[in-house]
């Protein structure tokens, strides 16, 4: 068993975002970037089969700022190759592009299950493993959270509302959007991390060429309108304590 | 003229809720092109769903074996099916777990633009104009759609009255693509909800996220909760990590809530969140976050940290 995980980095929304002069993209300069955490549970997901049955782990991303980290932190995690696709640029791509950039890479790498997070804070063009596995011509299924080797088939938990979920069997090669993993995704240790780098082994490939998306086209990204928001009760917890009980006594909220 | 297609999402409890806003929303972007409301109804048998579909024009009607239970593959079959033999401008399919599947794999199939996270969509001349929710609800980005294209639509965004009304519409059938005979995934099982706790039923919710830390300072928010004769509940990055169970999750994947107050505690508010917690009737928020989207939904909202905020409320609640 061979599994291919495609990682990508996002912005990291607990910190402030900005948008940038044109007023059509995020202004770059500022943001800090982290692992898109559904990847982040993709790649636990590898692991954890690699433990239970045995299976060689590649990890794979396009090339860009910050990337050789995040591979070397996947190495660390437990994968056994990490490949780095170039695709003649640093600046991120669409889902939709990215896909098609790392379709040939992937073909190329051979591998029996593609496991990438079911969405990314940035995919507003679409989702990246849906994409991916019309590029490669593969069954697929997403928001999936629980991922079992069946012979020549996965098992996979696929979620709805309200709680309701279903197993489904996917014949291999196949594409699985993860939404979480059956357990966290692991800490890693700084001594492996170094260990991983001091190994250096990431392997590189030359991206296909991206179709864009195509007909269409940002032309903004601001904050959500304000004025429809929470009135904010300021002061000292203690004084938000007694406005927060004022407020629930005057609507009849209070316990009893 | 151009026509709007609808995907209709539907189990074996009938059609999706998502449907009837999404039909809504077709009503009126059809409107401003001049064109049709047609509905996809793609299930293993389709005479018991289709006369609630009245909104629409036209009701394709797709019926397949494979098309019931969902999967994923049978359904993208299907909607591409549709795409090509109808050629609307616009796809709508609700921004759900099988819509996720679906609009993707569809648009990719037909080569057509797709624009996700949809939470308002008007036309503009020939071209559609969307405002999503992208970074987690921190910000919108405006799109220009100008020829076909695929929509997936947020839950709640539109209002499922005004597709849930209209008269009589015309119904064709249409015919199952052939790679339904011959799918690469197969139905096992389905699991019902968890069973336990229905927090659904709590008229009162103090719900905690990732903001809280750690399973050891749960504590904190059940002795609020005790004091507010609350239940628990909890965003999914909280039950992922095991600190609740799954039971407790509310939210696109786990419950819809709809209780008197509503206390969200260290969410941020994706809009996966407020999915399931919008309706609530007085919502209050904490987070040391001032852009937090949770601030968009909540009426009351405070950026204390949550940790001098939450034993200073319980407090206080239990002296009263
Ligand atoms: C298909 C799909 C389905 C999903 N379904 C669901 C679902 O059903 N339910 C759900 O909740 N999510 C769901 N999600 C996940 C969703 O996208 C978000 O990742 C999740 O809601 C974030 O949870 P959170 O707000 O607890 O965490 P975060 O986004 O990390 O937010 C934590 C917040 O805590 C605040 N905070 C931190 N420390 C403090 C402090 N000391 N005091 C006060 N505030 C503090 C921070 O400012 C931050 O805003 C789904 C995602 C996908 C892709």
């Amino acid at each position: 068993m061979h599994i291919a995980v495609v990682v990508k980095q996002v912005p990291d929304l607990v910190e402030e975002l900005e948008v940038d002069a044109a007023g059509t993209g995020l202004d770059r300069a500022w943001v800090k970037m982290k692992l898109n955490e559904f990847d982040d549970h993709a790649l636990e997901q590898a692991v954890l089969l690699k433990e239970a049955g045995g299976a060689q782990v590649s990890v794979v991303a396009l090339d860009g700022e910050g990337i050789d980290q995040v591979l070397y932190a996947a190495v660390a995690r437990g994968a056994d190759r990490a490949l780095k696709v170039d695709a003649g640029t640093q600046e991120p791509l669409d889902s939709r592009r990215a896909a098609t950039a790392l379709a040939g890479a992937i073909r190329d790498l051979g591998p029996d299950l593609v496991l990438t997070g079911v969405q990314a804070a940035d995919d507003l063009f679409g989702q990246m493993a849906p994409f991916l596995a019309a590029e490669l011509g593969w069954p697929h299924v997403s928001v999936v959270s629980q991922v079992e080797v069946a012979g020549a088939a996965v098992r996979v938990q696929q979620e709805y509302a309200g709680g309701r979920m279903a197993t489904l069997e996917v014949d291999l090669p196949a594409v699985i959007g993860v939404q979480a993993a059956p357990q966290p995704p692991r800490y890693v240790p700084v001594s492996r991390l170094r260990q991983a780098m001091a190994s250096g082994a990431l392997e590189t490939a030359t991206a296909g060429a991206g179709a864009g998306t195509g007909g269409a086209a940002v032309t903004q990204l601001a904050k959500p309108e304000a004025g429809r928001g929470a009135e904010m009760l300021t002061g000292s917890p203690d004084q938000v304590a007694e406005k927060i009980e004022a407020l629930l006594r005057e609507r009849g909220l209070l316990r009893g | 003229m151009g026509n709007v297609l609808v995907y209709v999402e539907n189990s074996e409890t009938g059609v999706a809720p998502i449907a009837f806003e999404l039909l809504g929303a077709a009503r009126r972007l059809a409107a401003g092109l001049g064109g049709e409301v047609e509905a996809l109804v793609a299930a293993g048998a389709t005479a018991e769903l289709a006369p609630a579909l009245g909104a629409a024009d036209v009701i394709l009607r797709m019926e397949h074996p494979a098309l019931s239970p969902y999967l994923p593959e049978a359904h993208v079959a299907a909607l591409t099916e549709a795409i090509r033999s109808r050629d609307p401008q616009v796809v709508l399919v609700g921004n759900t777990s099988a819509g996720i599947d679906v609009a993707a794999g569809a648009a990719a199939a037909t080569q057509r633009p797709l624009v996700a996270y949809c939470t308002g969509l008007a036309v503009d001349g020939e071209a559609v104009v969307a405002h999503s929710q992208v970074y987690g609800g921190k910000l919108v980005a405006t799109t220009r759609t100008e020829g076909p294209g695929v929509f997936t639509v947020v839950a709640g965004a539109f209002p499922g009255a005004e597709g849930q009304s209209g008269g009589k519409a015309a119904e064709a059938t249409l015919a199952a693509p052939a790679t339904l005979g011959s799918l690469h995934t197969r139905f096992i099982a389905a699991t019902a909800p968890s069973g336990g706790i229905d927090i659904g039923r709590a008229d009162r919710l103090v719900s905690v996220g990732r903001g809280i830390g750690g399973p050891e300072n749960l504590e904190l928010a059940q002795e609020l909760a005790a004091a507010l004769g609350a239940e628990l509940g909890a965003s999914r990055p909280v039950v992922d990590s095991g600190w609740l169970p799954k039971a407790r999750q509310v939210g696109k994947s786990g419950m819809t809530v709809k209780p008197k107050l509503y206390v969200a505690v260290g969410i941020s508010g994706a809009p996966e969140h407020l999915e399931g917690m919008r309706e609530a009737e007085l919502i209050l928020a904490v987070n040391s976050d001032a852009n937090a989207p949770i601030f968009e939904v909540a009426h009351f909202g405070s950026t204390c940290d949550l940790f001098d905020l939450l034993p200073a409320l319980t407090e206080r609640l239990q002296a009263s």
